[in-house]
C-alpha cells in the first residue's frame, strides 16, 4: 500500500487527487481554552464530548494537545485517548498526537490500536534524538509530523524550510526506515501582519514551502496549523475566517494535504466578499509593501458586532425565490428557514419528490462542486448534508400520504444520503 | 535445503491444526499437567496445555508428528498462552520462559526428524505467540471506560521473554496468533522488533487476526481494512485470518486481505461453527473443499487448520493444496 492511510477503528486512505483532510483542533488545549479549562479541572466526560463533536462535525482526524503545565501531560495523554478509544462514534477516526514533549507522545501512541499521527519530531536536538525518536514512532506503527525545526532554531524563510524538509526527508527515509508516505511536513504556519517587515512573507512562504516540498520529496505529506496565521486578528472573526478561508484555498492549490482546522473558522471561498478578499490576499501573497496597514484599517469596520451593511448582507438572501434560498441554506448549512422554505417549496410544487428532485438536488449540486474545486470543507458538506436531512425529514409526511408512493419513500432517502456522501465520495 | 520463503513461492504451505483438541481427546488428568516438583501447586492446572511440554513431553512430541505425518509444512509449538501475563491466573507466571523453550524444542525435534526422512519436504517451526487475556484496547470494567489491566509496556515485557526464549529453542517463525485486540498485536510485534534488533537476527513473521463475528470486526472495534493498516510498518511473511469462524463465514474477510494485503496470506479456520454442545463437526472433506476454493482463487498462500481441526483435516488440506499444485504444473507445461 504505498498510498497514505491512517487508521482508527476503520481506515482513512489518501489517494491522488483526495480532497484536503482536515484536523479537528478542538481536542488541543493550546487551541481551545475551554479545552484547556476541562482538562485542566479533569472534567473528562465533557473533554470526550468536545472529541465526539469535532467527529460528528466531519474532523477526519483529531489532534489531541494536552500540554497543559499543571497537570502530569503523560497520565493526561493516556487517560484521554484511554477514554476515547472506547467511543466508537469517536474512536472510529484516527488520532494525531500533539505534544512538545516526546514521552507524552510515546505514552499516547502506546495507547492507539489504529494507526494514528505522532506531531512532531524536529532536528531541534540534532541528528541523534531526531532519529532516536523517529525510530521508536515507526516501531509503535505511527506516521509522523516533521516541524521545519532544526538546531539553529524555526525555519522562518522559504530556503530555511526547504532545506530543513529535505535533511529530516533524508534521514527518515534513508536511516530510520520510514516510507515517504508516512512524513507529514509541516512547514510552520507563522502569523502574518504583525507589522513586522520581516513577517510579511510568512503566508506565500510556507505556501510556497508546500508547493516545492510536492514537486521534491517524492510521497511526502505537507500539513499545518491554520489558526495561527490571523492570530493579529483576534477578537475578529470575520476577518480571521476570511483569512483562513483564502490562506486554505492557495495552500491546498500548491498541494497541501491536510491542516489543523477549526471548522467553524472557515467559510465559502466564492464567498468572501471581493474587496475583503482583495485586503485579505494582499497580505497573505504578500502583494503590496503596505498590505498590512491596508489590511488593519480595513478590518476594523468588522470588529464587534457586525457592521448595518454585513447585517443587510446577511438578510439579503432571504428576498430572493424560494430556489435561491434553499440553495443558500444548502450552502451555507443554515437550517434556521428550512422548514418554512420547504413548505413554500412544496405549496408551490404541489408534489414533493419534485422538491428533492428540483431545488434540493440542485443545491447539494452545487455544494458538490464547490467540494471538488477546494473551495469548500468537508466539515461544512456535513453542515449542508443536515440541512438536506431536514428538509427531506419535512417532505417525509406529504410523501407517506400519497397512496401508490410509500413504495419511493425510501429510494428518496436514499437518494438525499447518496447526495451527501456523493459529495464526500470525491475526496476517493 | 530450501527456505520457506522459496517454498513459499512454489507452492501453497500447509500449517498444522489445533492443538487444543488433540490434547482434549487423550482424556488427561489434572495430575498429567503437573510438572515434576509442582506435584503440590495449590490451583487446578488442568487445561493449562503449556504445561504439558512441561510434564507429558512426549504426548506434545506425538501429535506435532501425527500433524507432521498428515502432510503439515509447518508445526506451531505449544505456546499459545505461555507468556508470565497469560500463566498468572495458574500462578505459573515464573515458568514462561521453561514452557517455550521446552515447547519449541519439541517441534524443532519432530520437525527435524520428518526432515531427515525426506529433506526435499522440508519442516519449520512457528513459535505461536497467542493474544494473552488482559487486553490493551478494552476496559474490563464498564463503569470506567478509561481503566485497562494491562499495559502495551507491561505486554512488551511479557512477549519479549517468550520470543527469547522460541527463539532460544530454535523456531524457524514466529506466529502472532489470534489477534482479538490489536494493540496487544502491536506490542508483540514491537517486542520482536527489540528482540531482533538485540540479537542481530531475524525469522519471518506471520501474523493471524480474528474476526469474531458477521460485523466483520475484531473484538476491539477495528475493521479487518483498518487493522491491516495498523499493521503497516511489520514486515510480514504473510497476513491471515484463524480461529471464530469456519472457512465459508471467512470468506469475505479472507477477500478483502488477498486485495489489499502486500505480502503472503494465510487461512487456518476453525473446523465450522460449534455446535450447541460446543462440538466442532465440520469433516475434513467440507474443510478441504472450501479452503481448496480459496487456493483455485490465488488467495491463499499457507493452509491449515484452527479449533476442531485434527490430522485428518490437515491431511485433507495437503492432498488438496498438492492436486492444485499438479494441475497448475501440468496446465502450466502445456
Amino acid at each position: 500500500m504505498s498510498i497514505p492511510t491512517y487508521s482508527g477503528l476503520e481506515p482513512l486512505r489518501i489517494f491522488p487527487g483526495s480532497n484536503f483532510v482536515n484536523i479537528g483542533e478542538r481536542t488541543n488545549v493550546t487551541g481551545s481554552a475551554a479545552f484547556r479549562k476541562l482538562i485542566k479541572n479533569g472534567n473528562y466526560d465533557e473533554a470526550v464530548s468536545v472529541a465526539r463533536q469535532q467527529v460528528e462535525n466531519g474532523a477526519q482526524v483529531i489532534d489531541v494537545n494536552l500540554d497543559e503545565g499543571m497537570i502530569d501531560g503523560v497520565e493526561a495523554m493516556r487517560k484521554f485517548i484511554n477514554l476515547i478509544a472506547a467511543e466508537p462514534d469517536i474512536a472510529r477516526v484516527p488520532v494525531m498526537v500533539d505534544s512538545s514533549k516526546f514521552s507524552v507522545i510515546e505514552a499516547g501512541l502506546k495507547c492507539l490500536q489504529g494507526k494514528g499521527i505522532a506531531n512532531s519530531i524536529s532536528l531541534k536536538e540534532g541528528e541523534a534524538e531526531f532519529l532516536r525518536q523517529a525510530k521508536i514512532i515507526r516501531r509503535l506503527g505511527a506516521a509522523t509530523v516533521v516541524m521545519c525545526f532544526d538546531e539553529q532554531g524555526q525555519a522562518d524563510n522559504f530556503e530555511r524550510r526547504i532545506a530543513i524538509a529535505q535533511r529530516s526527508y533524508d534521514l527518515l527515509t534513508q536511516n530510520a526506515g520510514f516510507a515517504p508516505h508516512d512524513i507529514i511536513i509541516d512547514a510552520n504556519i507563522l502569523t502574518v501582519a504583525t507589522g513586522m517587515a520581516e513577517h510579511d512573507r510568512y503566508a506565500i512562504d510556507f505556501i510556497e514551502a508546500v508547493r516545492w516540498i510536492k514537486q521534491n520529496l517524492p510521497g511526502a505529506l505537507t500539513s499545518g496549523g491554520v489558526s495561527n496565521v490571523s492570530f493579529s486578528f483576534r477578537g475578529n472573526e470575520p476577518v480571521r475566517e476570511a483569512i483562513h478561508t483564502a490562506f486554505l484555498y492557495h495552500a491546498i492549490k500548491a498541494g497541501l494535504d491536510m491542516g489543523i482546522v477549526n471548522a467553524g473558522q472557515i467559510g465559502v471561498y466564492d464567498d468572501i466578499p471581493k474587496d475583503l478578499l482583495e485586503h485579505v490576499e494582499d497580505v497573505l501573497l504578500a502583494r503590496r509593501p503596505d498590505a498590512t496597514e491596508r489590511m488593519v484599517a480595513f478590518a476594523e469596520q468588522f470588529k464587534g458586532a457586525p457592521s448595518a451593511e454585513a447585517v443587510a448582507a446577511q438578510a439579503a438572501w432571504r428576498e430572493g425565490s424560494v430556489e435561491e434560498r434553499l440553495k443558500h441554506a444548502l450552502v451555507h448549512g443554515v437550517t434556521e428557514f428550512i422548514e418554512a422554505d420547504t413548505e413554500e417549496a412544496r405549496a408551490q410544487y404541489v408534489d414533493p419528490v419534485l422538491v428533492i428532485e428540483g431545488p434540493l438536488m440542485a443545491g447539494m449540486n452545487v455544494v458538490g462542486d464547490l467540494f471538488g474545486s477546494g473551495k469548500m470543507f468537508l466539515p461544512q458538506v456535513v453542515k449542508s448534508a443536515r440541512v438536506m436531512k431536514r428538509a427531506v425529514a419535512y417532505l417525509e409526511p406529504f410523501l407517506a400520504g400519497e397512496e401508490g408512493r410509500a413504495g419511493d419513500r425510501h429510494a428518496e432517502g436514499r437518494r438525499e444520503e447518496g447526495a451527501a456522501r456523493h459529495c464526500e465520495g470525491r475526496r476517493a | 535445503m530450501k527456505t520457506i520463503e522459496q517454498l513459499a513461492n512454489e507452492r501453497i504451505l500447509v500449517l498444522d491444526g489445533a492443538m487444543g483438541t488433540m490434547i482434549q481427546k487423550l482424556g488427561l488428568t489434572e495430575e498429567d499437567f503437573h510438572p515434576p516438583g509442582m506435584e503440590d501447586h495449590k490451583i487446578l492446572l488442568k487445561g493449562n496445555n503449556e504445561l504439558l511440554s512441561l510434564s507429558r513431553p512426549e504426548a506434545i512430541r506425538k501429535i506435532h508428528e501425527q500433524y507432521l505425518e498428515a502432510g503439515a509444512d509447518i508445526v506451531e509449538t505449544n505456546t499459545f498462552s505461555a507468556t508470565s501475563i497469560a500463566q498468572a491466573e495458574h500462578e505459573c507466571s515464573h515458568l514462561a520462559r521453561e514452557m517455550n523453550l521446552a515447547s519449541a524444542r519439541l517441534a524443532r525435534e519432530a520437525c527435524d526428524k520428518y526432515t531427515a526422512m525426506d529433506p526435499s519436504k522440508p519442516r519449520f517451526v512457528a513459535g505461536a505467540i497467542g493474544p494473552m487475556n488482559k487486553t490493551a484496547s478494552l476496559s474490563p470494567d464498564v463503569n470506567d471506560p478509561g481503566f485497562r489491566a494491562v499495559t502495551f509496556d507491561q505486554l512488551v515485557a511479557a512477549y519479549k521473554e517468550q520470543v527469547e526464549a522460541l527463539l532460544d529453542g530454535g523456531v524457524d517463525i514466529l506466529l502472532v496468533e489470534t489477534i482479538f485486540d490489536t494493540l496487544n498485536a502491536k506490542a508483540a510485534f514491537y517486542a520482536i522488533d527489540e528482540v531482533f534488533e538485540a540479537r542481530g537476527t531475524r525469522v519471518p513473521l506471520m501474523c493471524s487476526v480474528t474476526i469474531t463475528d458477521a460485523s466483520g470486526r475484531t473484538l476491539s472495534g477495528q475493521t479487518i481494512e483498518a487493522f491491516l493498516i495498523s499493521m503497516q510498518h511489520v514486515p510480514l511473511f504473510s497476513m491471515g485470518l484463524n480461529c471464530a469462524l469456519g472457512a465459508a463465514q471467512m470468506r469475505p474477510y479472507l477477500e478483502v486481505i488477498a486485495e489489499q494485503s502486500t505480502c503472503r496470506v494465510s487461512i487456518y479456520p476453525n473446523a465450522g461453527l460449534p455446535d450447541q454442545m460446543g462440538e466442532y463437526r465440520e469433516t475434513p472433506e467440507v474443510t478441504a473443499r472450501l479452503v481448496g476454493e480459496f487456493m483455485a482463487s490465488g488467495w491463499v498462500n499457507v493452509v491449515g487448520g484452527c479449533c476442531g481441526t485434527t490430522p485428518e483435516h490437515i491431511a485433507a488440506l495437503a492432498q488438496e493444496a498438492e492436486a492444485q499444485h499438479r494441475e497448475a504444473t501440468c496446465s502450466g507445461l502445456n
